[in-house]
């Protein structure tokens, strides 16, 4: 559980998810940030107004899956470093995600990483396709990973 | 030499640095008096983004909230700021004594006095918990975030809450290997999207779990940990070897308050609020006039209500002060700092805080 573990669950992985018809259209935000803590920058880093504004600042995000364009501009913005971006379309087999990354030394584009779930564990391996610098120093990871994997990773491990 | 001052304030973190920019602000002369080698406080070693919403500075990491703060500070010709100088003492006659850079001594007779000495991390008594290589939180970021020292190359976090998560995640950032964050309660304590990030990276959190022995000959080489039921009790059979050359422990903070205790101030313990505090209203005053309090030294919270706090403080012995301002004009300008303040504390986390503030605020 979460608040024993610090992992999300199946169960609450779902409720944030969009539905299958959507997740087949192309990229979109993935935030994983299901307790009510006072935090809502989000909200005003979405130039598509794809996360509403809260009406009390304890408020869970939610997405509007109809406005995420899967820009990834929260991803860097989110202060909990909870946001990812998956698009599922990127090849027949192959998933682009874009993850926060706060540590150096950076991969290189092109290199291949370690992809880590969500409790450290390597699964397979992936591709850096790019890297988003962010003046925030929240940079962006844009990994090319097996799509069966695509709402399992979450980190990488250089070699 | 008595220095007479308009108003003083005694501590450089969020919450006293909001307050002396608001006294500036409204053409108050201001002295802050500061321990540290450098002004802002825990600001200064906070590499992480902070939570809360624009009118604190969301998103912005303490360490650049710091310099930001610092910068409008120093634009005021009538601020004075005295750091490495410690507060020592609240005399009867209004007096508050300090000693600057270990050698001067120095007396303050100010006509409004803040209060926002911060909190000190409260002790972990464990057999060998002097050898080095144990440090508190607060010291491990300190090394790592200010001095650029790697404390130790593998670590063992003592609390889940929202210090020991975001030091965990710093060590690793810092290049120090986590061994395990344990947690006595059963849950844990911080944000869970901290939580999720250094799980991620790899650290188990290991709730109901508490470290029992430190081994090592000269410096810290190994810890045993164990598994606690419902009551605390180490559960046999379930102790662990870790081998790790820090222990950081987190387990909470306790408010500094001894120049409100010296003072007088009317003081109360409220276990929501991390101990003994003063009773105040809501300008922040306490039940000695002249004295208001802000930050952790009100009750342990957040940076982001630290600095709300010291807004309203600020505000409120601008006034006292007789600065130029309408009612409706303090009134207006307080309103907005407490519904953000009302608003940070809106949620499930804040709820406890209201508790606590239930038993110490006087309207």
């Amino acid at each position: 559980m979460l608040k024993e573990t610090g992992i999300i669950s199946e169960e609450e992985l779902n409720k944030i998810l969009p539905d299958e018809e959507r997740r087949k259209k192309g990229p979109f935000a993935v935030v994983e940030c299901v307790e009510e803590i006072p935090c809502d920058p989000c909200t005003a880093a979405c130039p598509f107004g794809a996360i509403p504004p809260f009406d009390n600042v304890n408020e869970v995000p939610s997405v509007d899956f109809d406005k995420c364009n899967g820009c990834g501009i929260c991803i860097a913005l989110c202060p909990g470093v909870a946001i990812f971006v998956v698009d599922e379309t990127y090849t027949a087999d192959k998933a682009l995600l874009k993850l926060p990354y706060e540590f150096v030394p950076l991969p290189g584009k092109g290199e291949m990483v370690g992809c880590l779930d969500r409790s450290g564990g390597e699964i397979c391996k992936g591709i850096v396709v790019r890297v988003q610098k962010h003046p925030s120093k929240t940079n962006i990871i844009w990994l090319e990973i097996p799509l069966d994997f695509s709402q399992k990773v979450r980190n990488i491990k250089l070699k | 030499m008595i220095r007479e001052s308009e108003m003083l304030v005694v501590g450089g973190g969020p919450a006293g640095m909001m307050a002396a920019l608001q006294g500036l602000d409204n053409g108050i002369a201001v002295t802050l008096i500061d321990d540290g080698i450098e002004i802002g406080g825990q600001l200064i070693k906070q590499t992480h983004k902070f939570f809360g919403s624009e009118m604190e500075y969301a998103g912005t990491r303490g360490i650049e909230l710091g310099k930001m703060l610092k910068e409008k500070l120093f634009n005021y010709d009538n601020f004075t700021y005295l750091g490495k100088t410690t507060a020592t003492g609240y005399y009867e006659d209004g007096v508050v004594t300090a000693v600057r850079e270990d050698k001067e001594y120095m007396k303050f007779r100010p006509r409004v006095l803040l209060i926002a000495t911060g909190a000190a991390e409260r002790p972990l008594a464990i057999p060998n918990c002097d050898l080095p290589g144990v440090y508190g939180a607060g010291a491990v970021q300190t090394l790592m975030n200010l001095y650029g020292v790697l404390p130790g190359k593998r670590a063992l976090m003592i609390g889940a809450g929202n210090i020991g998560l975001i030091v965990a995640y710093q060590l690793l950032q810092a290049g120090t290997g986590v061994a395990a964050v344990v947690e006595a309660m059963p849950c844990i304590g911080g944000y869970l999207v901290h939580a999720s990030k250094i799980r991620r990276s790899g650290v188990p959190i290991l709730c109901s779990h508490t470290i029992l022995d430190i081994q090592g000959s000269d410096r810290v080489e190994r810890a045993k940990i164990v598994k606690v039921d419902d009551n605390w009790n180490p559960l046999p059979g379930t102790e662990k070897w870790l081998e790790v050359d820090l222990i950081c422990v987190a387990v909470g903070l306790t408010p500094l308050t001894d120049l409100l205790w010296q003072a007088g101030c009317e003081m109360r313990y409220v276990s929501e609020l991390g101990g003994e505090v003063p009773v105040r209203n809501r300008e922040m005053q306490t039940s000695v006039p002249h004295i208001f309090v802000a930050g952790d030294a009100a009750g342990i919270e957040e940076a982001s209500s630290a600095i709300l706090e010291g807004g309203i403080a600020g505000l409120a012995m601008a006034r006292y002060l007789g600065a130029p301002m309408t009612d409706s004009e303090y009134r207006e300008n307080s309103a907005k700092y407490w519904n953000e303040l009302e608003n940070f504390r809106g949620g499930p986390i804040g709820r406890r805080i209201l508790e606590g503030l239930k038993k110490v605020l006087e309207h």
